[in-house]
């Protein structure tokens, strides 16, 4: 019978993590649908990319109030994250605080999780009064409405619990201590520094060790429960930026903002018009399949680090925020180009568990999730990938879905296809003489 | 303003069998621009000034093909940059320099993967450079103490990391230099960029080259120096709209230098 609650705790910890790979796995299916792009030249910038941008918080803080208060919540769980091994090996083996041999490194480790669990607690209520009581305006965009904004919200909630489930547990513990109880008091004294539960381990003065034990044991439940759940609501979302922000710092791109991608489905077409010896009637050769799409529609005919960048995107709006378009009252939102990337890509992926492989649904990332005219209101001015935390690169997503309306439906805007009849004609965007081009020099 | 312009072109460099210093990639806004020819014309008579080696491909020159590309048009991009690059690479071109950060990004980042790697730099880094070679002399002159706020084009800056060419030359004028709240790496787009300048805007409620002279005019500059033709229409049509355009400026870095050198 006493092995009941170890036993309990395995299957809870089998479950948890088992679902938690199960949801990974679908996530590198996912992600791998996108095209593939090489992002593994400069290996050694890129790790530095990733310790400086993902790990050291650099770009986080070039905004210090909403920065710094991420770096305590970051610091704080990942730090805290150390506790957690001890909580499961006290679950399985049904021990007390089993690093406790630690002695004053110990104290000093409790003591410092239970001042950083506070501090989170601390800042993760003002990112709360920010989403909810200030109502800072890039949460309030039209994209933040319904689950996203619940998302942002129920994240807070969960830290919040988490914290003072763990405050409440080591308060219970300390009481438990003090009064001696079995299993609890160690012989050599107090296990474990309590800075902040000291402080609330007086509310629990007068009960009575059974109740206190079933606090402790509630709290640890709960507490343990409680980051299984949490681990498995990453996949569902925004908040599986704490772990893909690594690979999608890694994976950025690093050559200069301006340098956009030559296609080259395209350059292949180019260099045979250019060629003097290509025969123009050749029949195409057998096995050359369907000709490569321009431009992306959907989901699939991205790269994989875009679709990656989609599942990073934690929608802060920096980007938004940054964004000229959007500044100005035009619907483009480059952290909705990412959202709706992902919920798409989501689709695509409930579509692939149902039936095997994608079937067409009559659906597509252009018009059915973003128009035209967000596309549209790009000024290509990498404002929001400058922006980004964590190296997302919304813009390069806008322009694929730019080349598809342009190459493959024609459907520029009458005054871009004026000025783009132009150059093929006349080299110039506007309707001069290119023999005219240096009359400059002789006009006074 | 007396002599006129000595502006050969590569044709004739290539006719007397001699290479060029530099070419002076013009630029459509450059070449046919009213507002941008006079961008064009104050560098070339730093050119002349500064006794540069330099040529232009004048009507064997054609767009980058960089509305194309950031419109989507990749086909027409691509059949731009390979004509342009059969013409430099027959010229056997090394160096260019342009005032257009467009062209400049697109020949400097995207030529080179399609055949044209040339060591490309943005005027004001070349003028910054004959500084330095002591070639050219610039004093204050009449911009001497003038409050002047440098709008980045984004094609110069977070495109290319290029913040302090343009600024130091500004400094060398020994104006008074202000920065924008929003500038260098989060410097605010003019508006023109992707395109946008060859089109009307999405709905929306306020232009975005009113946005951004709302932005300069709160540091209350004399003058908004800028490094772009295409942000100096923006910001000049900005001023007006503002109805300012009787007590500030909107003036290349290039035609500061040549305004205070009284070229």
């Amino acid at each position: 019978m006493q092995y009941i609650p170890n036993i309990l705790f395995l299957i809870i910890l089998v479950l948890g993590i088992g679902f938690f790979t199960k949801n990974i796995k679908k996530l590198f299916r996912n992600i791998k649908l996108g095209r593939d792009i090489d992002r593994t030249d400069n290996k050694p910038l890129r790790w530095r990319n990733m310790a400086k941008i993902a790990l050291g918080q650099y770009k986080m803080v070039k905004r210090p109030i909403s920065g710094i208060l991420h770096v305590v919540v970051y610091v704080g769980f990942i730090i805290i994250n150390i506790e957690v091994l001890e909580i499961i090996i006290d679950g399985l083996f049904g021990t007390h605080r089993i690093f406790g041999f630690l002695g004053g490194f110990y104290d000093f480790l409790i003591g410092s999780f239970e001042i950083l669990a506070f501090l989170v607690f601390v800042a993760v209520v003002i990112f709360w009064i920010r989403r909810n009581v200030i109502r800072i305006k890039r949460f309030l965009n039209p994209e933040m409405k319904g689950w996203p904004k619940m998302d942002g919200n129920l994240i807070l909630y969960f830290e919040m619990v988490l914290m003072t489930l763990f405050l409440v547990m080591n308060a219970a513990d300390l009481q438990l201590q003090i009064l001696g109880a079995d299993h609890y008091a160690s012989e050599s004294g107090l296990v474990g520094a309590f800075p902040i539960s000291q402080y609330i381990a007086p509310l629990f003065e007068g009960m009575s060790e059974s109740s206190l034990i079933i606090l402790e044991r509630g709290a640890w439940w709960v507490h343990i429960i409680g980051i299984l759940v949490f681990l498995n609501y990453l996949y569902y979302s925004k908040h599986l930026h704490i772990l893909l922000a690594f690979p999608n710092t890694w994976y950025a791109k690093l050559k200069p903002k301006g340098e956009l991608d030559n296609l080259d489905a395209v350059t292949k077409e180019v260099m045979l018009m250019m060629d003097p010896n290509a025969d123009p009637f050749a029949a195409p050769a057998e096995d050359e399949g369907d000709p490569e799409k321009f431009g992306a529609s959907d989901v699939l005919d991205l790269n994989w680090v875009q679709l990656m960048n989609s599942y990073s995107c934690t929608e802060c709006g920096r980007c938004t925020s940054e964004c000229p378009a959007n500044q100005t009252g035009k619907k483009l939102s480059p952290r909705k180009i990412m959202m709706d990337t992902r919920d798409r890509l989501e689709d695509v992926s409930k579509n692939i568990d149902q039936n095997g492989n994608f079937q067409p649904d009559g659906k597509q990332l252009l018009d059915d999730y973003i128009s035209k005219e967000e596309l549209w209101a790009c000024t290509t001015c990498n404002a929001c990938v400058e922006a980004c935390p964590i190296g997302i690169d919304p813009l390069s997503i806008i322009l694929d879905m730019r080349r598809y309306m342009v190459m493959e439906e024609s459907a520029a805007p009458s005054d871009l296809n004026n000025a783009m009849t132009n150059i093929e004609n006349n080299g110039a965007p506007w309707p001069f003489n290119q023999m005219d081009r240096a009359n400059w020099i002789n006009e006074s | 303003m007396s002599e006129p312009l000595r502006v050969p072109t590569m044709a004739e460099y290539m006719a007397q069998g001699k290479q060029p210093e530099v070419l002076f990639w013009v630029g459509c806004s450059g070449s046919f621009d009213d507002r941008a020819k006079k961008i064009t014309k104050a560098f070339a008579r730093i050119l002349n000034k500064a006794n540069v080696d330099f040529a232009v491909l004048g009507a064997e020159e054609s767009c980058t093909g960089d509305p194309a590309k950031r419109a989507g048009n990749e086909f027409l991009f691509q059949m731009q940059a390979v004509m342009n690059i059969e013409v430099l690479n027959g010229y056997e071109v090394k160096k260019i320099v342009t005032a257009c950060p467009h062209c400049f990004n697109t020949i400097k980042n995207e030529y080179p993967s399609l055949g044209g790697t040339y060591e490309v730099v943005h005027h004001t880094q070349f003028l910054k450079s004959l500084l330095e070679d002591g070639r050219l002399k610039v004093e204050g002159g009449k911009f001497k103490g003038k409050r002047i706020t440098f709008h980045d084009p984004c094609y110069l800056g977070r495109a290319n990391n290029v913040y302090e060419a343009p600024r130091d030359l500004l400094r060398k004028l020994e104006v008074e230099l202000v920065e924008m709240r929003k500038c260098k790496t989060n410097g605010l787009c003019c508006g023109a960029g992707g395109a946008q300048m060859f089109k009307e805007p999405e709905p929306g409620n306020k232009d975005v080259n009113v946005e951004r002279t709302e932005q300069a005019l709160e540091v209350k500059p004399d003058i908004i120096a800028a490094g772009c033709p295409f942000c100096n229409t923006m910001m000049t049509d900005g001023i007006k709209n503002k109805e300012k355009e009787d007590s500030i400026e909107v003036m290349d870095v290039a035609e500061m230098i040549a305004s205070a050198e009284e070229l």
